[in-house]
């Protein structure tokens, strides 16, 4: 895939003006946010504040009505093609894991590479269990997600994704449906992942994984970004109040901050 | 190490009481557990035991199966040589003798269609292929060319045509009426608007009618010397009838189906049709096996609406057997052997959807 030359040749994800209705609802007002290649960014802020929607644009799961969205160097509109294309390497990760339920674990992460890349069977496998392996599912490799708990089947469907050899990872709340004690082996796995150099942009209410993983935290809020800083400034130091009291709120109830 | 022996001596399984004290309790639970139930229990053995017997003597033991004319018939019994003297004409019809072989095959190709289904180790593109090549292997062996004597679809009847509409129905209706599910939940509007209107004309027209439009409009339409087979013709409105209900059974299961899937399939650079053969209608398909399965049960005594625009079907026969001079005495025998054929096909066609349900639960669990 070739990247035109830009401004910022090493940009994997320029999003400029954004903005998105649903209904007369403006969900997302005036984004903009640049993520360059190797980047951990982080997206977190109140429910309802249009954090997933922003996250969903970026492979057009949801289309955005005004604004570009620019992916590895080419602007997703309706062109069906070329969206296909991009996402392909922009692997993601749902709160809801979305497996799918007929296939078993193993075919779950092959059929996409076989189906959509043209990988030939016998790599795919190979490729499959070696990820399988990384997340510490390769010995469920022949069982149907049904038999699995959440934390393995979202584990499974990291793989998933980065069977695809994403250059992008977007993660959707990974953890927000998972059981307390399934958390930590899913954050685990993603912290291993980012340590590996791999961009990410990840919304998620997990502040302990954001103050150890990400380079820059964006908070958002009623479908704006109120304020994006690496996570030494944001937590100690947040400028505006809607952080304050958001990271206030988060803290007092001290559900998931360290 | 007793403590290890004793934890090793629980036996694996619950314990089982020997097989007469199972009986007792089973009975006085499911037969006899109050006074009201046990007289209930006791008429209806009563029952069965008076017309159990009688009806067995009537059709079976007391029954003529074998002789030449009416005249051997034991008047006590059931009489069943209508059945066996004409059993050629339930068959094949009004088929050329000569040709009958030709019946055969493709009756027995029909039937093999559905025990290889019950195969589970059978590559499915095997299968897919056998059955959409069945149709036109079946027509072609029907009604000739290419090498056989062409034979006049006048001379079907009976049993092949059954066989040949319920058979090539379901297999033509299936794959279209997914398409017209497809259709109506499209995002094109064009071909959503056409898809909802055929399926909600269709499922608002009685299927007579519309056997009756086959016979008679579609020549109109058809240039004057275009024969357009009648048996084709009432094929076609039983196919468009079928896959305009299992269309809308089909939209349910699509619209059942987490949106999570399909934005998986999105997310991994699946496109509309991978996305729909690969991720959504395998899913689709299984949830809906039973009812599509009683749909094709409908299909096939469907089959016998086509006697009405003049195509004998095994119902026609056995009509124009109890009217024949010899039998008409016989109607009973000639329609319970009719209620016998049908349900036996649909019985095994519902046992087949059963055995489906089942083999899901496994691989599930």
């Amino acid at each position: 895939m070739i990247i035109k030359p830009k401004a910022d040749a090493d940009l994997m994800v320029r999003i400029e003006q954004l903005n998105k209705w649903f209904g007369n609802a403006h969900v997302l007002k005036n984004i903009s946010l640049n993520v360059k290649a190797g980047e951990k960014v982080v997206i977190c802020g109140p429910s309802g504040s249009g954090k997933s929607t922003l996250i969903r644009c970026i492979n057009q799961l949801e289309q955005h009505q005004q604004g570009v969205v620019e992916v590895l160097g080419e602007e997703l509109n309706g062109n069906l093609k070329g969206l296909e294309r991009i996402r392909r390497q922009v692997g993601m990760c749902f709160q809801h894991f979305n497996l799918f339920p007929h296939l078993t674990v193993l075919k779950n992460c092959t059929l996409p590479q076989t189906s959509n890349l043209g990988v030939p069977e016998a790599e795919a496998i190979e490729r499959a269990l070696g990820l399988l392996d990384k997340v510490k599912m390769r010995d469920h490799a022949n069982k149907f997600p049904s038999q699995l708990s959440g934390g393995q089947q979202q584990r499974i469907a990291i793989a998933r994704a980065l069977c695809m050899q994403p250059k992008v990872m977007l993660f959707d709340e990974p953890t927000s449906a998972l059981d307390p004690e399934m958390i930590a082996e899913v954050l685990e796995v993603m912290t291993s992942l980012a340590q590996e150099g791999m961009t990410m942009i990840c919304v998620t209410h997990e502040m302990g994984f954001a103050r150890k993983v990400a380079d820059r935290i964006v908070f958002m809020d009623q479908g704006e970004i109120v304020e994006e800083a690496p996570p030494e400034r944001f937590f100690s130091a947040p400028e505006s109040p809607r952080t304050q009291r958001f990271l206030s709120q988060i803290i007092n109830h001290g559900v998931h901050a360290q | 190490m007793t403590a290890m022996n004793q934890v090793l001596a629980v036996p694996l399984t619950p314990p089982r009481l020997p097989w007469v004290q199972r009986a007792v309790a089973w009975s006085r639970s499911q037969l006899f557990p109050s006074v009201g139930h046990s007289l209930l229990t006791l008429s209806v053995i009563a029952l069965l035991c008076w017309c159990v017997p009688a009806a067995l003597n009537w059709l079976v033991f007391d029954a003529t199966f074998v002789g030449d004319s009416a005249k051997d018939c034991n008047p006590a019994g059931a009489c069943w040589l209508p059945i066996t003297q004409r059993w050629n004409l339930f068959v094949y019809g009004f088929y050329p003798q000569a040709e009958q072989w030709r019946v055969t095959v493709s009756l027995v190709l029909a039937g093999s269609a559905f025990v290889l289904l019950f195969f589970k180790r059978l590559d499915r593109r095997l299968l897919l292929a056998y059955l959409a090549l069945l149709p036109i292997v079946m027509w072609w062996l029907l009604k000739g060319g290419a090498g056989l004597p062409e034979v006049s679809s006048t001379k079907f009847a009976g049993m092949l045509v059954t066989v040949f509409l319920g058979t090539a129905g379901m297999i033509f209706a299936l794959p279209l009426g997914i398409l017209l599910a497809l259709g109506r939940r499209s995002k094109l509007p064009v071909i959503r608007m056409l898809c909802v209107l055929y399926i909600e004309l269709v499922r608002s027209v009685p299927v007579i009618s519309l056997l009756f439009m086959a016979s008679l409009m579609i020549q109109l339409f058809l240039p004057p010397d275009s024969a357009f087979d009648i048996l084709l013709r009432v094929q076609l409105v039983l196919i468009l009838f079928t896959a305009a209900y299992m269309a809308e059974t089909l939209r349910g299961g699509l619209q059942n189906l987490p949106k999570g899937q399909y934005e998986a399939a999105m997310a991994l650079g699946f496109g509309y049709w991978k996305t729909m053969g690969q991720i959504i209608l395998p899913q689709v398909l299984k949830q809906s096996i039973a009812p599509l399965l009683t749909q094709f049960i409908g299909l096939f005594k469907e089959t016998t609406l086509v006697m009405i625009v003049g195509v004998l079907d095994i119902v026609g026969i056995a009509m124009s057997t109890a009217v024949a001079p010899e039998w008409v005495e016989y109607g009973h025998e000639i329609y319970i052997f009719l209620a016998i054929y049908f349900f036996v096909i649909c019985f095994a066609l519902s046992r087949y959807a059963r055995h489906l349900e089942q083999r899901m639960e496994q691989s599930r669990s």
